[in-house]
Parts: C-alpha cells; sequence; structure tokens
C-alpha cells in the first residue's frame, strides 16, 4: 500500500468555488425504487444512437438489450427493470440539441425479473480484446457525464503505448457529489473495477486521483487497498481547484503531460476512466449487472432533501425528487449536470441517463445587472485552464473572424465557465465561444460542402470536355478514313455497278 | 413541473465594474490627501470639474447614441477618467481648461471610438494632451508644495475657488508670487543651462529623491497601487514594466555621466511616473491585455517617458508615452499570446 502522494504538475488558472457539497453528503445514497414507467433514449453515448431491437407490446426482462449499437461507435441499450414496451417514441431529454430525442418507454410490472446474461467467467483468463468486446457489451460508457463508450476508448487506447491509467475522482465542479459518495460506499467495486480496466489495457500502474476535500472517500480508498495489497495501484490526491477534473486538466495535473491540441489523452501515454465508470465496469465483468443504474446528485436550494440517489436509468427526475421529499418554492430552474457545465431542461420529465451525474434546482438567477462591455481587465485570462485569452477571443468572436479565433485558440477552449465567474461586465463568455465554435463548423461543413461541388463540377465539366474531345477525333478519323478510303470505295462501287450492268446485259 | 431554460454557468458573478472602477477611486484617496495638503485645495475643485463634465458628456453621449444612460453611468469609468485628468492637472487651473480636458475625454477619446471597451487611447491622457496643446501656459502654474522651510505665499481656500471660478488671483498674489516651476522643469531648465545635477538639486524644491511634496504624493500612490495589486485589480505586470522601461536607463545614463543625468531615484519620484504606472497606465481598455504583453506594454511606456524627458522638449512624457504605446497594443496583444495549452512547449511561459 502506498500512501496519497502530492506530487504534482502544474496547471493553469483555475478557481477555488465554494463546493456547496455538504447538503447532499451528510446521508448515505438512496436507493429510488422502481418507478411504475420507464423511459430509455437510445442515444445515450457519443456516437450514433442505438436501434431499436424491440417492438411495442414485447415484454422485456431487467438486463436485456433493448437497442443495438449501430456502427463502429456505441453501445447498447439495456432494459432497467422487467414490464412491457408501450411506446418508442420522442420523449423530452437534456441535451445540447432539440428538446426531444427517440425513447423506448417501458411500463414496469414491478416483478424486476433479470435477463439471463453471457456467463460469467474470471476476467483474469480472458484475453484483453475479448474483454474489451465483453465491456462493450455492458452498455458501459464514460459516467463523468462524458458518456464516450468505454469499451471504444479502451480500444483506441490499446492501438497507443500507454503507461497509465489514472482514475478520476476528482469532482470538481459545485454540487456534485455523486463519485464522492460512490467512493465512500462502494470503494471495492471502483478499485476491482481499475483491476479489470488494467487488465483490458495491460497497464501496470493506476492513479485513483482523488480531490482533497473529500477525506472520507480517501480513508475508505486505502482500506480498500490495503486489503487488496495491489501495488499498482497508487492514490494521489489534488487540490480542490476547478476545472482539474477535466480529463486533459487531469492528466497534466498527475503527469505534467499535456495533452496536444485536438489530440487525446492517449498522445501522452493516459488513458482517463471516471470512478464511476470503473465500478459499473466491475459491475458487469464481475457481477454479470450491464449498465441500467447509476448515482446521481440532487441538490440546490430548490431541492427540499439534497442528497444522492441510485436510481434506475430511465427513471424521471421529477420521480427522483418526489421521493427525496420534492421541490422547495425557491425551484426556479433545473440545471442537469453541475452548475457551471449542465445544462436547463423545462420540464422534470426528463430521464435519468448514463450522463446524470447531477440534477440541481436553483432559484431564479441572481443576475440583476445588465452585460457591460469589455474592459480587458484580463481576469478571464488568469483563471483559464488552457492560458487562453478569453478577452480576445471574445472580441474575435463578436468580429465573426475565423482565422484569429483560430490564432487564440477558440477550439481548444473546454467550456468550464471559469471565465464567466470572474468577469466583471457579466459578459456570457462560454456561451458566445459555443456559438462560435458552432459557426466555425458550419462554416468548414460549407467549406466542404462548397469543395465537393466545385469537384463534381471540375469534373463534370473535364467529362463533358473529354466526350467532346473523343467525338470531335472520331469524327475525325472517319473523315480521316472517308479521304483516303472514299475515292477506292466509289471506284469499287463503279466497277460493282458495271459489272451488274454487264451482267444484265449478257 | 416546468422551469425557466437559461444558459450556464449559473453562477453569480463576484466582480463588477463599477466594484473595480470604485476600488482605484478608493485606492486614490491617500494620495488626494497628500495633494491637497501639500498643493493646497485646488485638488478638490480641479476634481469637481472635471468629474461634472465629465459625467456630463458621457450623459450627453450615451443619450446621443441612445444607449441607456443610468447602467452606464453606474460603472464610474467616466468618473475614473476624470479624477486621473484631475491629477494630472497643476493645482490652480481654471474650470475651462479642466473642462476642455474632461470633455475631449470622454466625448471624443472615449465615446467617437465606441464607449467603454472599445477607446484605443487612454481618455485622460487624450484629454491631458489636449490641455497641453490648447493651454500650454496652465500647465506651468504649479504652485510650490507647502514645506516648514519654504517660504512663498499660499492662497487660501475662497482664493483657490476664485481662481479657478475665473482664472485671475487676488490682488495681493501674483503668479511669480505663487508659482514655482515643477522638480522636472527646474532639472531640464538646469541641465540646458548646463548645470550638474547636484547643483540643481541644490534647490530647496527638492526632496531626498524627487521633489519635496512630490516624493509625498508619490509614496501614497504607490502605497494604493500596491493595495490595488493585492487586490487583484491591477497586475503586476504594468507597473514592474513602467518602472523597468524608465529606471533601467536612467540607472545606465546616471552611472555613466551622474552630472548631467538625474538619478533613477529622482525619475521614479518627480513628474507623474508613479501615478502612470499603477493608475494611468494600468486603465485595462487601452492597455495591452495577454500578461506578457502587459510587461513590454509597460516597458515600452517606461521607457518613452525616459526619452521624452532626456531628449525632448517636454519636462514630462508621461502622456505622450501613454497615448503613443496605446496605438502599439493590438500588435504587441497579437505577437504576446501566451502558450495555449496543448500547443507544445515552443513559447516560455508566460507568468
Amino acid at each position: 500500500m502506498t500512501a496519497p502522494t502530492y506530487d504534482l504538475g502544474r496547471l493553469h488558472g483555475g478557481l477555488r468555488l465554494p463546493g456547496h457539497k455538504e447538503a447532499s453528503t451528510r446521508e448515505p445514497i438512496l436507493d429510488v425504487p422502481i418507478p411504475a414507467q420507464l423511459v430509455l433514449p437510445i442515444e445515450q453515448h457519443v456516437g450514433q444512437p442505438a436501434q431499436p431491437i424491440v417492438g411495442v407490446g414485447d415484454r422485456v426482462l431487467k438486463g436485456q438489450p433493448v437497442a443495438e449499437p449501430d456502427g463502429e461507435m456505441g453501445v447498447p441499450v439495456h432494459a432497467t427493470s422487467s414490464g412491457t414496451v408501450v411506446a418508442i417514441e420522442p420523449w423530452p431529454v437534456a441535451r445540447h440539441r432539440g428538446d426531444k430525442a427517440p425513447c423506448i418507454v417501458i411500463e414496469c410490472d414491478g416483478l424486476d425479473e433479470a435477463f439471463a446474461g453471457p456467463e460469467i467467467v474470471d476476467y483474469r483468463v480472458l484475453e484483453p480484446a475479448d474483454l474489451l468486446l465483453r465491456i462493450l457489451d455492458g452498455g458501459i460508457v464514460g459516467l463523468g457525464g462524458a458518456v464516450f463508450p468505454t469499451a471504444q476508448k479502451l480500444m483506441q487506447a490499446r492501438t497507443c503505448k500507454t503507461e497509465f491509467l489514472l482514475l478520476n475522482g476528482v469532482e470538481c465542479e459545485p454540487y456534485i457529489s455523486c463519485d464522492d459518495v460512490l467512493m465512500r460506499e462502494r470503494p471495492a467495486e471502483v478499485l476491482g473495477g481499475a483491476q479489470v480496466l488494467m487488465h483490458a489495457l495491460q497497464i501496470e500502474t493506476c492513479f485513483v486521483v482523488v480531490e482533497s476535500d473529500k477525506p472520507e472517500a480517501v480513508a475508505r480508498l486505502e482500506e480498500v487497498l490495503a486489503d487488496l495489497g495491489d501495488d499498482r495501484i497508487v492514490i494521489k490526491l489534488v487540490p480542490t481547484i476547478y476545472p482539474s477534473g477535466g480529463e486533459d486538466q487531469l492528466v497534466q495535473l498527475v503527469t505534467n503531460r499535456e495533452v496536444p491540441s485536438g489530440g487525446l489523452p492517449t498522445d501522452v501515454g493516459c488513458v482517463v476512466q471516471n470512478v464511476g465508470t470503473a465500478a459499473a465496469v466491475y459491475d458487469w465483468v464481475v457481477r454479470g449487472e450491464p449498465l441500467i443504474s447509476r448515482v446521481t446528485t440532487v441538490t440546490g436550494d430548490g431541492i427540499a432533501n439534497p442528497t444522492n440517489v441510485r436510481s434506475r436509468l430511465g427513471t424521471t427526475i421529477g420521480d427522483i425528487v418526489g421521493r427525496t421529499g420534492g421541490y422547495t418554492d425557491r425551484a426556479h430552474h433545473l440545471i442537469i449536470g453541475g452548475p457551471l457545465t449542465g445544462k436547463t431542461v423545462s420540464t422534470d420529465e426528463v430521464p435519468v441517463v448514463k450522463a446524470t451525474n447531477c440534477v440541481l434546482a436553483v432559484a431564479r438567477s441572481t443576475y440583476t445587472r445588465g452585460q457591460l462591455p469589455c474592459i480587458r481587465c484580463g481576469d478571464c485570462a488568469d483563471v483559464c485552464p488552457v492560458q487562453l485569452l478569453p478577452q480576445q477571443l471574445f472580441w474575435h468572436a463578436n468580429a465573426d473572424d475565423e482565422k484569429k479565433l483560430r490564432d487564440f485558440g477558440l477550439t481548444d477552449c473546454i467550456e468550464c465557465g471559469c471565465c464567466d465567474l470572474v468577469c466583471p461586465s457579466h459578459i456570457p463568455l462560454t456561451a458566445s465561444f459555443r456559438i462560435a465554435k458552432g459557426r466555425i463548423r458550419e462554416l468548414a461543413d460549407e467549406k466542404a460542402r462548397a469543395e465537393r461541388a466545385r469537384q463534381r463540377f471540375e469534373a463534370r465539366n473535364e467529362r463533358l470536355e473529354r466526350e467532346r474531345r473523343e467525338r470531335d477525333e472520331e469524327l475525325a478519323r472517319q473523315k480521316e478514313t472517308a479521304k483516303t478510303a472514299g475515292p477506292a470505295a466509289i471506284a469499287e462501287i463503279l466497277e460493282r455497278r458495271q459489272r451488274k450492268h454487264e451482267d444484265d446485259a449478257s | 413541473m416546468k422551469f425557466e431554460l437559461r444558459e450556464t454557468p449559473y453562477w453569480s458573478a463576484r466582480t463588477n465594474v463599477a466594484s473595480t472602477m470604485l476600488q482605484v477611486l478608493a485606492a486614490l484617496v491617500p494620495a488626494a490627501l497628500a495633494h491637497v495638503w501639500y498643493f493646497g485645495p485646488g485638488l478638490i475643485f480641479n476634481l469637481l470639474v472635471a468629474a461634472i463634465f465629465a459625467v456630463a458628456g458621457e450623459a450627453m453621449m450615451l443619450r446621443l447614441r441612445g444607449r441607456p444612460v443610468g447602467a452606464a453611468l453606474g460603472d464610474y469609468s467616466a468618473l475614473v477618467a476624470a479624477v486621473l485628468l484631475a491629477f494630472a492637472l497643476p493645482s490652480l487651473t481654471p474650470w475651462w481648461v479642466t473642462a476642455t480636458g474632461a470633455l475631449f475625454a470622454v466625448v471624443v477619446a472615449k465615446h467617437l471610438y465606441g464607449g467603454l471597451g472599445f477607446n484605443i487611447f487612454n481618455p485622460a491622457m487624450a484629454g491631458y494632451v489636449v490641455i497641453l496643446v490648447a493651454f500650454p501656459m496652465h500647465l506651468n502654474l504649479w504652485v510650490a508644495p507647502r514645506m516648514g522651510d519654504i517660504d512663498y505665499q499660499h492662497l487660501t481656500f475662497l482664493q483657490t475657488l476664485w481662481f479657478t471660478l475665473t482664472g485671475g488671483l487676488p490682488d495681493s498674489a501674483t503668479f511669480d508670487a505663487i508659482s514655482r516651476a515643477t522638480p522636472l522643469d527646474v532639472m531640464k531648465t538646469g541641465l540646458n543651462n548646463m548645470a550638474t545635477v547636484s547643483e540643481i538639486r541644490a534647490n530647496p524644491l527638492m526632496g531626498d529623491f524627487g521633489g519635496r511634496g512630490w516624493e509625498w504624493i508619490g509614496n501614497f500612490l504607490a502605497m494604493g497601487g500596491f493595495w490595488l495589486m493585492i487586490r487583484g485589480i491591477i497586475r503586476w505586470q504594468i507597473p514592474a514594466g513602467v518602472g523597468l522601461g524608465l529606471l533601467v536607463p536612467a540607472g545606465i545614463m546616471w552611472l555613466v555621466d551622474p552630472g548631467n543625468n538625474p538619478s533613477p531615484g529622482f525619475h521614479l519620484f518627480a513628474g507623474a511616473s508613479i501615478l502612470c504606472a499603477f493608475f494611468i497606465a494600468t486603465d485595462p481598455v487601452s492597455a495591452a491585455t495577454s500578461p506578457r504583453g502587459r510587461l513590454v506594454y509597460g516597458i515600452g511606456i517606461g521607457f518613452l517617458i525616459f526619452s521624452i524627458r532626456t531628449w525632448g522638449s517636454y519636462a514630462d512624457g508621461v502622456a505622450f508615452a501613454v497615448l503613443l504605446m496605446n496605438m502599439a497594443v493590438p500588435a504587441i496583444d497579437y505577437v504576446t499570446r501566451p502558450h495555449i495549452v496543448g500547443h507544445g512547449r515552443g513559447s516560455a511561459s508566460d507568468e
């Protein structure tokens, strides 16, 4: 066993924010009973939406795949309890584009009858490649909020030279505490998952990285690690600074290596997995339970009893909040995710999905003063973890100057929101960068489309030209033939006619 | 249940422009009191005149431009420009001189360029330069500092007010009797007249480093400046840059030829060096905005101040130095972009 260490890399900027985590960590995780109805979006991960493999009226069991991945990037979706499929229809969800997405709606029968999944085998005897396929079948994605399919992430990592597995227990965004309570209550699953992942990756070093404001979680992890006696796993403490839990930031903090712009942690020999993901991997590979539930923090001054809940995926936010004791009369905005990077939704009919780490009900926004022009104070540049100059980016975003936006690193912005928090002019910087990024993408698409159209047009012109040339050449050849062959042919015809004439005469 | 949508981040900002500006004003209070102590109540009237005209000009321009007047006045930025201008003027300045500078600062330098956040030039310094061009004689009317052993005539509160309103002195006083050249003027004139630095410094107006009275105001300005730095309102780069740009060449020249070059201490504590380093050059809108850029910007200003004082025809060069470097800001900001994380370690860290 190794004691927690503090040897850290350098991270620029960031903010020490009030955590607001005490309220939700006072009580143990609350298990939310299976609701009457489950709503399972077919798109709960990065990549192509899964395709439903059940129809309306089918009976499904807990853990039974109801949608299969379509294409290279994707994972299956499992029924999270037993019941009958009553609809496959658009339903309100929390996502960045559009309000509704296709969902499989299951009416639960309350029996919670389990599906007989594949036979559990000792993962240590599995080839890493087979273990990856198994992880894929569990529907497991990154549970830190990014929901990148875990199997694909590991497969990509297997193609690179990787040294370190980083288990991300740095839950740096205020209010969110689901990883903290998970580490407190299920440290064995977290570390067990780390061992599975290390086998899958054939990596010999794993850092479990936890923020210094989670002493209880660290103590529990240490106890379990001492029992495990696995000296490949090291617990590392990092200071409580937002956004040190961002994937690239975590790599930089722990290894002092910068993930290259547009690259992945694997480019610098690291693979990052959320602690919740590790526990989910353990539950599936060792216990045979696919990803059908998760821990979600339900908190904010709009929630009567802030707490962490474990609920089946597909349970609506309304059901969950009802189980915790309901809203207070201050609930005005409902945020899915953290206060800084989350997204507000207009209704609590949205279901908990694999990405839902936090549900935040808050009072009306306290911004009363309007936005002022940027005074170039540079506070935003001081806190930017990527060392951008948000004040300059904002200027160029307003001018829609694509080249300058690229020069000043717009695409490197991680949208952590630190700049918004310190801006004395209250400019919504992150939102404007989100829009500018979208526009750059559009512009690139448009360019690509125009380029394709141009290529098609040129190809057509070339073809027409070639055909014309060929026709001309053919014509010329015929003419030429006619020129040389002509007199002889005429002579022959005349001769033939003459002969015929003579024959007739005789 | 239904909820209202909004953009994230959901968080209340901890600062606002108004509080930033108010802290700048607060940091000037000790220096203002010292100023009044040494040079009489003139500063108070200058402050009032500059503030009234700057704020009125701001309100007028906002109205003409169809912008909400109340919110923009509430950011106190016009007030800060007015106060800095007033600090740069002699304590005896007729109201129309101050008003011209204040109006030019706000109307032309600020609002014709787009208002708060868009002005290329430091408004206070633009206003000062207009006064320098239009009313050069009024910038020479510095009264002698009130020191026990310097026996000059001082104007009373009412006499100062009278001068501010009418530009006239009471019958009992003449300009010769009340006004004195600034230490920088004394130095420049002396050096032009082939006097050595030590001879010039024998003048009773000269203090330990700069001019008497002046250097104490400088101390209080620096105190306010450091307070702003601790509060995070300004950063170290610009003051340090101005100091480096001014003191390094001054130090070299002084070491080479101390007879004909005043010491770095004199450069620092005479004229508006400290005011410039902490309060004028640090105006964020017209300054460079990247961390390394700020250092470059500060060094440029410091060096220009030194150059103008040493080889120029003006005694002090703060206003010109700031305005010249204002012009260089876009270029500085472009070439001093910090190393973006993930783009290789080619460029050095900027802090």
